[in-house]
């Protein structure tokens, strides 16, 4: 206004045309109509284009991961455990960009600069590289505090195995994406996985996460599963096999204890082991669960179970005396041997002196489908089916392929094979009065239903009364004998195939039994593989392992002693003690 | 005149219920925004969750456990002890 000239001699409006205002009016219509068609045509025509674009630009599915779930012991004892660790990745062509914060990145991810900016390069094309994977969480907030272009972390599990080697066979590993790779890690794979959810955002500009869209399904997680193993029997049996199979300077070796009156394993240890969660120099040797894998000749532990089933078809009674004469006996061209000459023996004293000439003569008896009907009773060549990858079947051949030979070995033990669940399942009929169940790794809410009854339950106790003598003194497994509890149990020496048939310097050294006698509550196998160094005989080996394991076994399930005396008093005793024995 | 009234009133009632939905949005935001820091507090109460489960595990170790009662408290299992049953 006031650059106005001053002197401004006429302000009154002068006419103007009437076309100008119409001009002008038209002008506005039209813009108008523009901006209307603009609006109808984006709103209409390119409503999905458009909408499209916005959502691709703000609008993101974002996984939610399920945490692979725990494996415990049957007490909660977890034996693998996924915990939330961070990954972090970078876009390489942003991160190169960001020169100045590149080597503090490098340094918290553990590489040099040159390093990192030759990894980038490589892999300038991506949009996403890994610059560490599963770092603890504290260790990704330092790396992202750098606040460097181009540079997220990703929330990840990682799966950590607390009990290490104790049950490193049997729980085995999942891989760094969490995918089961052996063992029960393998085996219960889909329900340990579950699957990962995902939700729909609007994120804004910085990244924040603005609006959940309706779009969401919860992440499923994995179901725990719950091991039937006890983790401190677990470590008995890990110490006990760990310390034999250094000291006899052997080749492995396994230790299976079970439930006989439910069918739930309560440890199963191998040797050699490794160390799940290092796995770096890791022996293929190492990662067999030899218990469910490996096959081996029963050899002697054979006997009670084949007496017991002789006993129960009248074949033989209590009072069956067999001629062994001198410890040598041919049959055919086989010459069967025993470590002396017993003379005539009943049956509790085949098993007490583990003659093989008395139980190849029970063999006869029985005959071929005789034999035979007993292991398939017993459950040999028939895999326990506890769902462990890798299970082996064993072998039983029908009984229309033995000769006399086949028999009469078959009858202490040579010409089949079983895993150790099988003869641990043997084992666990005898000690459950006759019953056979099926085994189970999981622990069970009610015991495995009967499969069948293999023998009668008087047969099946007359048979562990004969097993206790076999520990008793006097026996050929004193070793095995527990300290104030009533065992019973059976030792086996079995010698291996090779090449060139059976040596005289390969041995496998075996433990059978169960505790206590009369109504036995755990039944253990202990298996050593080659003992090189010292002795060899089942008797001398497995069995001291056997007794070690069984007497801590008793402290831990709480199996009252057997060898209770008439109570005492005794000043040291309070009121309420009724009973007091000396073990 | 009735006619005015109506008209007036659901300017008014238009405005109040626009304003509504402006402060509902935000307040939805607000509790979006919510329940993010909630979802990583649990994330973090998770995480230090199975971390104090493996450090337990760790400490409770049979194999350390055994070192410890051997080694420095020198303990033993008793070689004869009593057992007692209670009625």
């Amino acid at each position: 206004m006031s650059r106005r000239p001053a002197a401004m001699p006429n302000l009154e409006p002068r006419d103007v045309s009437a076309w100008r205002s119409r001009f002008v009016l038209l002008l506005f219509a039209a813009a108008a109509a523009a901006l209307l068609g603009r609006a109808w045509f984006l709103q209409v025509f390119n409503k999905d284009f458009l909408a499209n674009e916005g959502s691709k630009r703000f609008e993101r599915t974002l996984e939610v991961p399920a945490g692979r779930a725990a494996i415990v012991d049957r007490r909660g004892e977890p034996l693998a455990l996924s915990a939330p660790v961070e990954s972090v990745w970078a876009v390489p062509r942003a991160l190169l960009g960001d020169a100045e914060k590149l080597p503090l990145i490098a340094r918290l991810t553990g590489r040099t600069t040159a390093e990192l900016e030759d990894y980038l390069a490589a892999r300038g094309e991506r949009s996403f590289v890994y610059l560490a994977r599963q770092i603890p969480p504290a260790q990704a907030s330092r790396v992202m505090a750098v606040d460097a272009e181009g540079v997220f972390t990703q929330r990840e599990y990682r799966r950590y195995y607390p009990a290490g080697e104790l049950a490193s066979q049997l729980v085995g590993f999942a891989d760094i994406d969490g995918n089961g790779q052996e063992g029960m890690e393998l085996a219960y794979n889909e329900q340990l996985q579950g699957h990962s959810g995902s939700r729909r955002v609007i994120r804004d500009r910085n990244g924040r996460v603005v609006e959940d869209l309706a779009e969401f399904t919860p992440p499923q997680p994995g179901e725990p599963v719950t091991l039937s193993i006890d983790m401190r029997l677990q470590y008995l049996a890990y110490r006990e096999l760990k310390a034999v199979v250094e000291s006899h300077d052997a080749r492995g070796g396994l230790v299976l204890m079970m439930d006989p009156r439910t069918g739930e394993v309560l440890a199963m240890a191998s040797q050699p082991g490794f160390n799940p969660n290092n796995r770096r120099g890791l022996e293929l040797s190492g990662l067999r669960n030899r218990g469910a894998t490996d096959t081996f000749e029963p050899g002697s532990t054979v006997k009670p179970l084949m007496i017991a089933w002789a006993l129960d078809q009248g074949v033989v009674t209590r009072q069956t005396r067999v001629a062994t004469g001198n410890g040598f006996h041919k049959m055919g061209r086989l010459v069967i041997k025993d470590a002396g000459g017993y003379g005539d023996l009943d049956m509790g004293g085949v098993l007490l002196k583990s003659s093989n000439i008395g139980a190849a003569k029970v063999g006869m008896q029985l005959g071929a489908e005789g034999i035979w009907d007993a292991y398939d009773a017993f459950g040999f060549g028939q895999r326990a089916e506890v769902g462990f990858p890798g299970e082996a079947d064993g072998v039983l051949n029908h009984f229309t392929d033995w000769g006399d030979v086949a028999t009469a070995t078959s009858a202490y033990g040579y010409g089949l094979a079983v895993t150790a669940l099988q003869l641990a399942r043997g084992y666990a009929a005898l000690a459950d009065d006759g019953r056979l169940r099926p085994i189970s790794l999981l622990k069970l809410d009610a015991p495995n239903p009967v499969e069948r009854q293999v023998v009668s339950a008087t047969s099946a106790l007359q048979v562990r009364r004969w097993l206790e003598q076999v520990v008793a003194p006097g026996g050929t497994a004193t070793a095995a004998a527990v300290k104030g509890h009533a065992v019973a149990g059976k030792t086996g020496t079995v010698r291996k195939v090779t090449a060139t048939g059976y040596t005289e310097d390969a041995h496998l050294s075996l433990f059978a039994g169960m505790m206590p006698t009369e109504r036995p509550q755990v039944v253990t196998l202990v298996v050593i593989d080659e003992p090189r160094k010292g002795d060899y005989y089942g008797g001398q080996v497995a069995a001291p392992v056997y007794s070690r394991v069984m007497h801590g076994a008793a402290r831990l399930l709480q199996i009252p002693p057997t060898d209770l005396q008439t109570p005492r008093p005794d000043k040291a005793l309070t009121a309420d003690a009724s009973k007091a024995v000396r073990s | 005149m009735m006619r005015a009234a109506f008209v007036v009133f659901m300017g008014v009632a238009l405005t109040v219920s626009a304003i509504a939905v402006v402060v509902s949005k935000h307040r939805s935001r607000a509790l979006v925004n919510d329940l993010q820091q909630l979802a990583w507090e649990r994330d973090r109460l998770e995480t230090e969750w199975s971390q104090l489960q493996l450090e337990e595990a760790a400490l409770a170790s049979p194999i350390r456990v055994e070192a410890m009662a051997r080694g420095r408290l020198q303990m033993a299992e008793p070689a004869q002890y009593i057992a007692v049953e209670q009625p």
